[in-house]
């Protein structure tokens, strides 16, 4: 997803001066193409995030659009007071790139796995909090903040991602894309975790469920209008996301089922028993978290004969 | 060096600047009940140089205007005083600082006309020049950047972040003012981090660093005036905290501590008497 990214800036900021890419000097065979077509507006700051969030919000104060760019864990934690106290108090069109959100750098351990970056990001009013599922909803995304004057964190995969099956880069702001049709069960997910949500709802078809499957890209400050719409369909919502369970997606559908007074139930799927103390690939730790077809399957069979043996 | 209309550059007008300022900084700080008072008199010479002598349509919208980025934002009533005294802000507005419902808190904030940017978690300021002043060049213009911390500050990581970029992108267009008072807020800031020799760790990150009396006004007027050569300038300007007034001068309680009636009128007595 990373080249799409590039290829899409390098677009994007042929047609509009303002746009500017600076990265903490990470990015090798990434950021390349960019540096090339406009050598003038981009500059690695070297390995100091705080000073480039500081940059990129001095830059805004004068007109210009910059991406920040680095891994996820350091473009929104290193220097989150400096996220907050620059673009989101100054409401200013920054947009920060954080690259492999959860399990993408999985045997660089925890110091690199970015689990709660999105539930950090969520926090702060303006900020719109952005994680495409493909490298076509990545083009649409970034279409989208052409007109966004606020400050925006993406969270981009690092390996390049298939095209999710019905979805065809569709994006609104607050619009869940349904790309699978059911009526049991909704799973609701984000970023990478469609893929799995969409075999695992396979599997729950072929076990006799009839489960449908929405993406959201945009996870809002507060709940949206059309998430509620969408959520009040389903009796059971699965949350899927590779982060923490608390303060992202699933917490989003919480509040949303908990604000909407609706009677939804909801299981949260994500990381829940705090960070890896192994060592390991992005499989083997999304699998030990459940964030595999057959773990996500596994546990949404197991809640539903749990329910049918209370019934 | 360009002059502002109606202010002249002679020691008289802008110690007049500077001899206001610190009379509505003890007048407003008594009125509002609020401390932070040591550090915005410390400043109060080097903002009247800047607001009344250096800098280029100052509260304006135009965007080749000179900033200000006043990083080290608990001094703020300083900078109120004199966006006071430019006009930008009326008597009724700068009477309420830190009143429910004003704009003017203890740190600016970029939603007042004239505050370039919002600022008060120290360290983050010249960061924030240093994209301005890169951007300014990118875009040709002649504006210059220039932004206030204190010594403390220079405690901080994220500084020496900028410091380092500023140098290796030469710009020029961005001066920094250190406001060397030797206190922070706990004690005398060589027995809590020392930071000297300061100047010698600018010049060796690659900055052009020029000392002055931090009070004299025609010494300060001539170091932040136009700048010559490639590389970002600092000026450290050694200041007394609390100068003006005999018991705050050099007292690191002054950092924090509010005025009551007694010492409100002798400080204000001896600011009229100077």
């Amino acid at each position: 997803m990373r080249t799409a990214l590039i290829e899409t800036l390098v677009d994007l900021a042929r047609v509009d001066e303002r746009i500017m890419l600076l990265t903490a000097d990470l990015g090798w065979n990434v950021v390349e193409p960019f540096l090339q077509a406009y050598p003038e507006r981009f500059v690695n700051v070297g390995v100091a995030e705080q000073n480039m969030l500081g940059i990129a919000t001095g830059l805004a104060l004068v007109g210009y659009v910059p991406y920040v760019y680095s891994i996820a864990t350091f473009s929104s934690m290193r220097c989150y007071e400096q996220i907050r106290n620059g673009p989101v108090l100054h409401r200013l069109p920054v947009r920060i790139i954080g690259i492999g959100g959860g399990y993408a750098y999985g045997h660089a351990g925890p110091t690199h796995h970015a689990l709660e970056d999105l539930a950090l990001a969520r926090t702060q009013p303006g900020l719109r909090v952005l994680v495409p599922a493909d490298g076509e909803q990545l083009r649409s995304v970034l279409l989208a903040l052409r007109e966004l004057p606020g400050p925006a964190y993406l969270r981009v995969a690092k390996a390049s991602v298939p095209a999710v099956a019905g979805l065809h880069g569709r994006f609104a702001w607050e619009t869940p894309e349904l790309v699978r049709p059911g009526r049991d069960l909704l799973l609701l997910c984000t970023g990478e975790m469609a893929h799995p949500a969409l075999q695992a709802a396979d599997m729950l078809f072929s076990a006799g469920l009839s489960p449908a499957v929405a993406v959201l890209a945009h996870l809002g400050f507060r709940p949206g209008r059309a998430l509620t719409a969408l959520l009040s369909r389903f009796e059971t919502v699965v949350a899927v996301e590779e982060a923490f369970v608390t303060g992202g997606l699933g917490s989003l559908a919480a509040e949303t089922i908990a604000e909407g007074g609706l009677h939804s139930r909801l299981l949260r799927c994500g990381v829940a028993a705090g960070f890896a103390e192994h060592s390991g690939s992005t499989e083997y730790l999304r699998s030990r978290s459940g964030l595999t077809a057959a773990g996500l399957a596994r546990r949404i069979g197991e809640a539903f004969q749990r329910k049918r043996t209370a019934a | 060096m360009k002059l502002q209309p109606g202010l002249d550059d002679s020691r008289d007008d802008l110690g007049k600047i500077a001899a206001t300022l610190r009379r509505w900084i003890i007048e407003q700080s008594f009125a509002s009940k609020v401390g932070h008072i040591g550090a915005a008199l410390s400043v109060v010479d080097a903002i009247a140089v800047l607001w009344g002598a250096v800098l280029r349509r100052p509260g304006t919208n135009h965007p080749d205007r000179d900033r200000f980025i006043l990083s080290k934002g608990h001094a703020a009533l300083a900078l109120y005083g004199v966006m006071r005294w430019k006009g930008l802000l009326d008597e009724q507005t700068f009477q309420g600082y830190c009143q429910d419902g004003s704009r003017l808190g203890v740190h600016p904030e970029v939603s007042l006309p004239g505050i370039d940017a919002s600022t008060g978690s120290l360290g983050q300021g010249l960061s924030l020049g240093c994209g301005m002043a890169w951007g300014l060049r990118l875009r040709g213009s002649s504006a210059r950047v220039y932004v206030l911390v204190s010594d403390a500050e220079c405690n901080e990581g994220q500084l020496w972040e900028a410091v380092m970029f500023a140098a290796q992108h030469r710009l020029s267009n961005l001066t920094v003012v250190v406001d060397l008072n030797g206190l922070q807020a706990l004690g005398p800031t060589g027995a809590i981090l020392d930071m000297e020799p300061l100047g010698e760790k600018w010049r060796a990150f690659g900055w052009e660093c020029r000392e002055v009396d931090g009070h004299d006004l025609q010494r300060l007027a001539s170091a932040l005036g136009a700048a010559a050569g490639d590389r970002p300038r600092v000026v450290l300007a050694r200041t007394i905290l609390g100068k003006g007034v005999s018991f705050m001068e050099g007292r690191f309680e002054w950092h924090y501590r509010p005025l009551d009636d007694a010492l409100c009128t002798a400080a204000l007595r001896e600011l009229k008497a100077a």
